[in-house]
């Protein structure tokens, strides 16, 4: 019989209380407890980032981390990426530059994108891929990948300096 | 399969080393390297998991009397933030920069770094070029106590260190470098990231007329624990470093490292970047 413990935390910004196994990890707890599978599982070691979610605004692999561990904390997944402006800016430009192929390692470098361009407006290619080490993409070369966040902090710092719209025309479907 | 009967995540320095005091305690910390090593059930679980995250002693990184105090807590990412660990113990930050991913240096902590104890620990060999100190804090007498070990007779083998079961290390004291003192830290491995060392070599000394004074050299992934160089320093203590010392430097190290062959890197290939990179960080730091 293994322990338990009761956390509390901010999802998405939604409060949740759950009651935990002593050493699950936050990324079991996300996709089979809570039912957000956006968080991918791929190699369960930290080396390939398909798991990278934002807690208290940094991201890190939530492979390695305890959800006890997320007890009082605030947790952002890609689900909740996904519904910001920035995420928008960032899945359209994903779209648009045909960074996308097999896309397991989309949610783990839409999160990682993000935590880049919040704190890296203006990344050149090489703050890019310096950004970006910690997600691994088996399908193809990262080019497109590393073109697409550029395009996104880009059409993000016109929108911001605009105050408009980062994609106008386009459909946010 | 080994259970953990008890979570529990002190608020306390003082809480924190009476739980170890009773035993049978896993600690903690990040996460970056407990998770994974249990997860390949190469560390099983004792009974107790005890979380330290909550222990405001073991945070930040403050200055007092020519000596910098890092809490065993404070984050890969935090030491590339901070300002005097850049400025002032720049050995250390350029491992930091090394460091894994972004999400694995915003997990990982010093105070982990150290206690995972592996031979090719990024932090560890700069920290030894430090001549940092360990402290460790138990409850020995029902009074919380602490103990300070330099980190040259902190690590005892791959994974092995003299602390305690019942000890918790709070922090890694560092004395502040001398005026002029410039180091340089390389990293070998196949990645330029996420990669575990194949060598690593931190180098600094305070450069004045071209002669090398104070000078410190620590070696990682080439031993059962990361080393000073005390012979390798002596020869260049002193002497410029022109192409003969530099030899003489490189003859040094070779005789104190003891490389194995591995899936890194063979015994031989970590013998040649020894010799070869040992004399390029010397010669960089030499023409500051």
């Amino acid at each position: 019989m293994s322990a338990y413990c009761d956390i509390e935390f901010t999802l998405n910004g939604v409060r949740r209380q759950l009651t935990v196994p002593a050493k699950m990890s936050t990324l079991e707890m996300l996709r089979e407890r809570l039912g957000l599978r956006g968080t991918k599982y791929a190699c369960g070691e930290g080396e390939c980032g398909a798991c990278t979610i934002l807690v208290d605004g940094r991201t890190l692999n939530s492979c390695l981390m305890f959800a006890a561990d997320c007890d009082g904390r605030e947790l952002l997944t890609v689900e909740g990426v996904a519904a910001s402006e920035l995420g928008e800016c960032l899945r359209n430009a994903f779209v648009a530059n045909g960074a996308v192929q097999c896309g397991f390692c989309t949610p783990g470098l839409m999160v990682q994108a993000s935590h880049l361009i919040e704190h890296h407006p203006g990344a050149d290619a090489a703050a890019v891929r310096r950004g970006i080490e910690g997600n691994l993409c088996r399908c193809t070369g990262y080019k497109k990948i590393i073109e697409a966040i550029q395009d996104a902090a880009e059409k993000r710092g016109h929108a911001e300096k605009r105050g408009q719209d980062p994609f106008p025309g386009e459909s946010h479907g | 399969m080994e259970a953990i009967q008890r979570y529990i995540a002190p608020r306390s320095l003082d809480e924190a080393a009476e739980i170890l005091r009773a035993g049978n305690v896993t600690v903690l910390a990040g996460g970056t390297d407990l998770m994974p090593q249990a997860n390949a059930g190469r560390l099983p679980f004792q009974p107790v998991l005890m979380n330290v995250r909550r222990v405001p002693e073991l945070c930040g990184i403050a200055k007092a009397g020519g000596v910098v105090r890092i809490g065993a807590l404070v984050t890969i990412s935090e030491l590339l933030e901070s300002a005097l660990v850049r400025e002032r113990l720049g050995l250390l930050w350029q491992a930091c920069d090394h460091f894994a991913s972004d999400q694995i240096r915003n997990a990982a902590t010093l105070g982990g770094n150290v206690c995972n104890a592996s031979p090719a620990g990024d932090t560890l060999v700069p920290l030894l070029a430090l001549e940092a100190s360990a402290v460790l804090a138990s409850k020995p007498n029902g009074r919380l106590e602490m103990r300070r070990v330099p980190l040259g007779q902190f690590f005892t083998g791959p994974g092995r260190t003299v602390r305690q079961p019942t000890e918790l290390l709070a922090a890694v004291e560092l004395p502040l470098p001398p005026k002029g003192f410039a180091g340089e830290f390389y990293k070998h491995g196949t990645r330029p990231g996420l990669d575990i060392s194949a060598i690593s070599i931190a180098f600094g000394a305070v450069v004045e007329r071209k002669l090398l004074t104070r000078v410190r050299i620590a070696f990682g992934a080439v031993a059962p624990t990361p080393i000073r160089a005390p012979r390798t320093e002596a020869v260049l203590e002193g002497r410029a470093p022109d192409a003969a010392i530099l030899e003489a430097a490189a003859q040094a190290a070779l005789a104190e490292i003891h490389p194995i062959s591995d899936v890194r890197a063979s015994d031989w290939y970590r013998r040649e970047l020894v010799r070869n990179m040992l004399k390029r960080v010397i010669s960089h730091v030499g023409l500051l």
